[in-house]
């Protein structure tokens, strides 16, 4: 035989012999199998609005949102101590995040040398902080914001804090990224004519992902409203029928008064939770409306 | 000719300082963590043998005298198992998926399956509490399919619990094996196999161990995950298999013990953190080995 021809008999035999019945029933299988896994993300979600939906919408009312929470009667009960205080939460939050996480992302990006090993000890520490169970940070700001070092006591300063810690990676992971994207060519040329490193920062880089470095921002204090593990472990207020005065004072937020609600044997109460819960969501899908608006209007293509 | 440093080349190194101090932050708060988990844990060893806390099979803390017991296994047991159940869910659910968005999902319903995890993903965790104790618990297990259980159970709380985490599970597993290359599909469909042997023969297999780190990392945030836990799945700790009981889960028992006034240095405000410590722990490892694999199939890709 020759070399073509024992070729062409080792082409034929490594032919596949065609599909059977078999792999075709089991590809539509497969298939299905797969559709229903996207059901079930789909069904949940929309279980999920509807009962809260059901529960909750019949108490909504201008008087739930800016009367203060009762201990005794639903109908007179209201979220506006919750309200101020996750207002209060957000902008001490806010704060805090914003200027420490876009520092951080700028110095990662920007200016830390990776070869150093304690730069690569941030990058791995943002990584697992990430990561660590909300309840934790609420032992953190028990311990050490609450009472120990800091001793702020339960006030609106010391959950603020404890949310922002608890936020803070996410918002130093998405303006990295939002800073990785802008090409390395504006740098260049920016440094080319002169400028310096931080000024090529500033002038090109910053206004370049602003809408990425916002989104994450955004993202964050969406996730921050909505956290009840750390509020409830550093102790916040039950059904308070004051607001918050300032960073001083004592304080409850919607997830909380949520928790609150949900716990009570009264039926009408836990269908408060629920109209809180329709509050919250409201707030979150508009707050992420925002970003994505952002995005789509300010986000540069280069 | 060397030139003294300017003050423009000063002020730049200013901001260098400045915003390294500002990633110094996130590794100050892992300190801070480690720091107040540790002092109340030591303390806490003072009174109680580790062998007694790490294999006594009794925990009752808030009892007095000879009833009192420090063993945590059931707290342990309690997170173990829900997190068990949760993953039976999310982890078909959440791969399946997963595998639909990277390999087959046209655009168009890319469009509507993306934004819908991106919802489940950002609905608070409180709100699956809520979903899980009013309707998944009464509606669905009870009415809907007849089972025995009680108001507070492990099965309703685990099942809420994995669905909580397919959206994490589901987009890790969709960048896993989008990473894969395009060649090898291409070899795989021109040996004659189809989209669906070659996305569980050759994509899927390829991407392992990115597909191992989603799960360790969706069994991460179900392990850490609180007021699910808290509301749904109630607060006894037990040594049990019948998931129509309730039971306690580490981070439950944490938010439940620090929401009492318990004052500094008693007993009871020690166990809050030594469950954490216990806690932090074993995210932190789970964590680790997910950034290992992560950071593995990077490597073999891109």
């Amino acid at each position: 035989m020759t070399g073509a021809q024992i070729a062409d008999r080792a082409a034929r035999q490594a032919v596949i012999p065609k599909a059977t019945g078999a792999d075709r029933a089991f590809a539509g299988f497969f298939r299905l199998l797969m559709y229903g896994a996207i059901g079930v993300s789909l069904l949940a979600l929309l279980t999920l609005l509807y009962d809260v939906a059901r529960d909750g919408v019949p108490s909504l009312s201008w008087d739930f949102l800016t009367s203060f929470p009762s201990r005794i009667i639903p109908e007179s009960s209201g979220i506006q101590s919750a309200l101020y205080g996750t207002l209060f939460l957000m902008v001490v939050c806010a704060t805090i995040v914003v200027p420490l996480g876009i520092a951080t992302a700028i110095y990662l990006e920007e200016y830390a040398d990776r070869t150093k090993w304690w730069n690569r000890l941030v990058e791995v520490n943002i990584q697992n902080l990430a990561a660590v169970p909300s309840v934790v940070y609420g032992i953190l700001g028990l311990a050490f914001i609450v009472r120990g070092p800091l001793s702020l006591g339960r006030t609106v300063l010391a959950g603020g804090i404890t949310l922002a810690l608890l936020v803070l990676p996410v918002v130093i992971i998405v303006a990295r990224e939002a800073i990785r994207a802008v090409p390395p060519s504006i740098r260049e040329g920016s440094l080319a004519l002169g400028a310096t490193q931080w000024q090529t920062i500033w002038k090109q880089v910053l206004p370049g992902s602003i809408a990425g470095i916002a989104t994450g921002v955004i993202l964050a204090l969406s996730r921050a409203i909505g956290e009840t593990a750390p509020l409830l472990v550093i102790g916040a207020a039950v059904n308070p029928r004051f607001n918050p005065d300032g960073l001083g004072s004592a304080f409850t937020a919607l997830p909380i008064q949520i928790f609150t609600w949900t716990q009570d044997p009264n039926r009408e109460f836990v269908d408060l939770a629920a109209a809180t819960i329709v509050v919250m969501m409201v707030l979150l899908l508009l707050m992420n409306s925002v970003a994505i608006f952002l995005r789509n209007r300010y986000e540069q293509k280069w | 000719m060397v030139r003294r440093p300017s003050g423009r080349s000063r002020f730049e190194g200013a901001i260098k300082a400045i915003l390294f101090c500002a990633a110094v932050v996130s590794i100050l708060t892992t300190l801070a963590i480690v720091f107040s988990l540790l002092s109340e844990t030591i303390a806490f060893f003072g009174d109680v043998p580790i062998g007694d806390y790490l294999f006594g099979t009794k925990w009752t803390p808030q009892f007095g005298g000879d009833q009192q017991s420090f063993g945590v296994l059931p707290l342990i047991w309690g997170t173990l198992y829900l997190t068990g159940i949760g993953l039976v869910v999310a982890i078909p659910v959440g791969i399946l998926s997963g595998m639909y968005l990277s390999e087959f999902a046209p655009r168009a319903v890319r469009k509507v399956v993306k934004p819908v995890l991106e919802l489940l993903a950002g609905v608070p965790t409180i709100v699956f509490g809520y979903f899980a104790l009013t309707f998944f618990t009464p509606e669905v297990l009870r009415n809907a399919l007849g089972l025995g259980v009680n108001q507070f159970n492990a099965l309703s709380a685990g099942i809420i619990l994995g669905i909580l985490v397919v959206p994490t599970i589901a987009t890790l597993v969709e960048d896993a094996m989008s990473a894969v290359p395009a060649s090898l599909r291409e070899g795989s469909a021109g040996l004659g196999a189809n989209k669906v042997q070659t996305a569980i023969r050759v994509v899927f297999p390829a991407a392992l161990s990115g597909v191992v780190a989603a799960l360790v990392l969706g069994a991460s945030r179900a392990i850490g995950e609180t007021v699910i836990i808290l509301i749904a799945g109630g607060q006894q700790p037990r040594l049990s298999l019948n998931p129509y009981e309730s039971y306690q889960s580490m981070a439950a028992f944490i938010a439940s013990t620090a929401r009492g006034d318990i004052p500094t240095g008693s007993i009871e405000y020690e166990t809050i953190f030594v469950v954490g410590m216990t806690l932090f722990l074993l995210t932190l490892a789970l964590n680790i080995v997910s950034i290992r694999l992560v950071r593995k199939y990077r490597q073999v890709y891109e």
